[in-house]
């Protein structure tokens, strides 16, 4: 199939793979930040393929992972206002909040609905002009000019029942605050899809300031290591820059349509990561223009914060400090069908992944 | 079972682990006997010769009407394929109707055409029925239950059991997988992808007879349906506590389908069949296996896609298209679409 076959040849992996034995001399570790690079990985057994001395670590990248327990218990308050719908992205459903999680909530009778554009929540929203729809806003700069979008189409036709919870992210403060943290790394493999919309100059900084290599990467086994490959030359070099691999998608200017809808609506604000904590300036508020649509400012509720759960170490698998096999409740109190932690929840969490590939 | 669960959610109903965990947790422990414990896809009754296998099952398919058939064709296909693969010739079904108050007459006469047409393909007398309409609101549209007696030979009562199975045995299956789940998700989804995909919804009686006609051979057969051809096998490997070996690029997949799988973050093997069968028979049955199939219109694209092997036992590992290796697992839960 074109943009799938001709990235998964095995012949031309095997080719990047020699190629890296032969250029790899120092040890470097890289940190590959999003999910999908993380599954991708796991999913074509990319980590075998490399000399000893390159070391990959999974990032915090995944956007269900991130997202705080306090957003997950916040967005099953919403359920309970009165003839609330929530819409949410699949893979939130199932992750657990403090005492429940939106799969048990529905259960239990309240409206929640699975959407595959937050445009889907705006039809809903149209058909149902008595009930208030809080769309749960989740996602780094991928998903947030959608949600953006869609704001602006909801003041464009009146919808005065349209609400968005956000807990939108964006990815440049995490990465740095996680090398400011001492998280050993030499490089990033970038996300692709983020700097699609972004452009690759929110980079910079990791390039210039901290001595950090940086390759904007796509999601085929191919892409990947030509990514690692060109961080490899990059920093046996001892020039690290910011490169794309990903050019079929990406262009250093970004999307500059998506990244003009995203700023339109949102700014940024002080934000909590599940496991990480505070991060200054790392989330995205629904600017006071747009507030009519933002549930926090329509409907304020107060949501206490509740404690990470016991014996959960998804805070140091997220900063690449650990591994899930170094956690004592991964695979046997933490599984897919029964999560403790959200990087069991996603598909594309780490732990999931180093779950269903291990081997 | 999680003792947590103190509702029915909807994974309970995927045909995954929860619906595993809950068949042996709650239903086996208050029904259980000594035919029901097989848990095979036809209870095999004692009788005298000719035996009697019997089945049944609910649709309760949302949309009713998709690409490729619709809830009364698959009602018939679904408990026809059960008793098929059982190693029985299906030969009566009954059919119950659960209506919503306010259901179009004429889609029901659609379905019921339908539903007809297939019990004439294969060839099967429906014989009973029932008919029930309830109140808005308490269910959706329709949903239908079939079930269906089989006549089967003394010698093919064990096909369903896995009794014979050893290393070096050969997994088949007639053609692409994932495409009955991947056409309802796109009917029900209004997706818009441009590239068709077609339910596989077929009676697969006469195919399956032809092959248990052509060959002794047969050791064990199941229709690879809700949890897709992982799950099958996983409980296949699991019950004769053998290794499974599977082969990525053996596995055939319709572009329309690895398209939807890539972009919803999905596995293929993972997704639902309505008209596939896997079957595991010794190495040197296959050949006149993938012959007889080959020559019957629902199965010109079969193929050996792995075999039965003595490591990991109870495990099934994917030789990856690009070598690698990994664990494909039973499906958790309802197969969620990714976020970016």
């Amino acid at each position: 199939m074109k943009y799938i076959d001709e990235y998964r040849k095995k012949d031309l992996i095997l080719a990047v793979s020699e190629e890296l034995k032969r250029v790899s001399k120092k040890k470097i570790t890289l940190m590959e930040v999003c999910g999908g690079h993380t599954m991708a990985i796991h999913r074509f057994g990319l980590h075998t393929l490399l000399p000893p001395s390159i070391r990959l670590l999974s990032g915090p990248g995944c956007p269900v992972c991130v997202s705080s327990q306090h957003f997950l218990d916040t967005a099953i308050a919403y359920s309970k206002v009165p003839g609330a719908i929530i819409t949410t992205y699949g893979d939130l459903i199932r992750v657990p909040g403090s005492v429940s999680s939106l799969e048990k909530e529905k259960a239990n009778g309240k409206d929640i609905r699975i959407v595959y554009s937050v445009l889907d929540s705006l039809e809903i929203a149209r058909n149902n002009p008595g009930r208030p729809l809080f769309f749960l806003g989740i996602g780094f700069e991928t998903t947030a000019p959608a949600t953006a979008a869609a704001i602006v189409q909801a003041k464009t036709d009146n919808i005065s029942n349209f609400f968005v919870l956000s807990a939108h992210k964006v990815m440049p403060p995490v990465m740095k605050a996680l090398v400011d943290e001492g998280v050993k790394i030499d490089g990033f493999i970038a996300p692709g899809h983020v700097t699609a919309i972004t452009g690759t100059a929110i980079y910079n900084d990791l390039a210039t300031v901290y001595g950090l290599g940086v390759v904007v990467a796509g999601f085929e086994p191919v892409d990947m290591m030509q990514a690692i490959l060109m961080l490899t030359r990059q920093l046996e070099a001892g020039e690290p820059k910011v490169e794309i691999q990903y050019k079929r998608i990406v262009h250093h200017a970004g999307n500059t349509i998506a990244a003009g809808f995203l700023n339109r609506v949102f700014e940024p604000r002080d934000d909590r990561w599940r496991g990480l904590g505070t991060i200054p300036a790392s989330g995205l508020k629904i600017r006071d223009e747009f507030s009519a649509f933002d549930a926090e400012k329509t409907f304020p509720l107060t949501v206490p914060v509740p404690t990470d759960p016991k014996g959960c170490i998804c805070g140091s698998i997220l900063r690449g400090l650990k591994t899930p096999n170094d956690c004592g409740l991964f695979a046997t109190r933490c599984t897919p069908s029964d999560p403790v932690g959200a990087c069991m929840v996603s598909g594309e969490g780490t732990c999931a992944t180093y779950y269903k590939y291990r081997s | 079972m999680n003792p947590k669960e103190e509702k029915i959610l909807l994974s309970h109903g995927n045909g995954g682990r929860m619906m595993h965990n809950l068949i042996e947790d709650v239903f086996l422990k208050h029904f259980g006997n000594n035919i029901l414990n097989e848990q095979t896809d036809s209870a095999i009754l004692p009788a005298e010769e000719p035996y009697l296998a019997f089945t049944t099952d609910s649709f309760v398919i949302d949309p009713i009407f998709f690409p490729g058939g619709n809830i009364g064709k698959l009602s018939v296909c679904g408990t026809v394929n059960d008793l098929a693969v059982s190693g029985a010739t299906p030969r009566y079904i009954s059919v119950s109707f659960i209506i919503e108050e306010g259901f179009p007459m004429k889609d029901l006469e659609i379905i019921v055409t339908s539903l007809a047409e297939e019990a004439r393909i294969a060839q099967v007398n429906i014989v009973t029925g029932d008919t029930k309409v309830v109140n808005r609101g308490k269910c959706d549209k329709l949903f239908i239950n079939t079930a269906g007696i089989g006549m089967i030979r003394s010698e093919e009562r064990m096909i369903g059991k896995a009794a014979d199975i050893k290393p070096g045995d050969v997994i088949i299956i007639n053609g692409t997988i994932g495409d009955h789940g991947m056409a309802v998700m796109n009917a029900r989804e209004d997706f818009h992808f441009k590239s068709p995909v077609i339910s596989d919804c077929a009676s697969l009686n006469h195919l399956i007879r032809a092959v248990l006609d052509a060959t002794g051979g047969v050791k064990f057969m199941r229709d690879p349906t809700r949890g897709g051809v992982a799950t099958v096998l996983n409980e296949l490997a699991d019950k004769i506590n053998l290794g499974i070996a599977l082969n990525e690029v053996d596995i055939p997949v319709s572009n329309g389908v690895k398209a939807m799988c890539e972009i919803l973050g999905f596995d293929p093997l993972h997704i639902a069949n309505e008209g596939k069968v896997l079957i595991v028979c010794g190495e040197e049955e296959s050949p006149v296996i993938l012959e007889t199939l080959k020559s019957h219109p629902l199965g010109n694209q079969s193929v050996v896609i792995g075999k039965v092997v003595d490591d990991h036992p109870g495990k099934v590992v994917l030789k990856t298209e690009t070598g690698g290796r990994r664990l494909v697992d039973i499906l958790t839960g309802d197969p969620l679409p990714r976020i970016c």
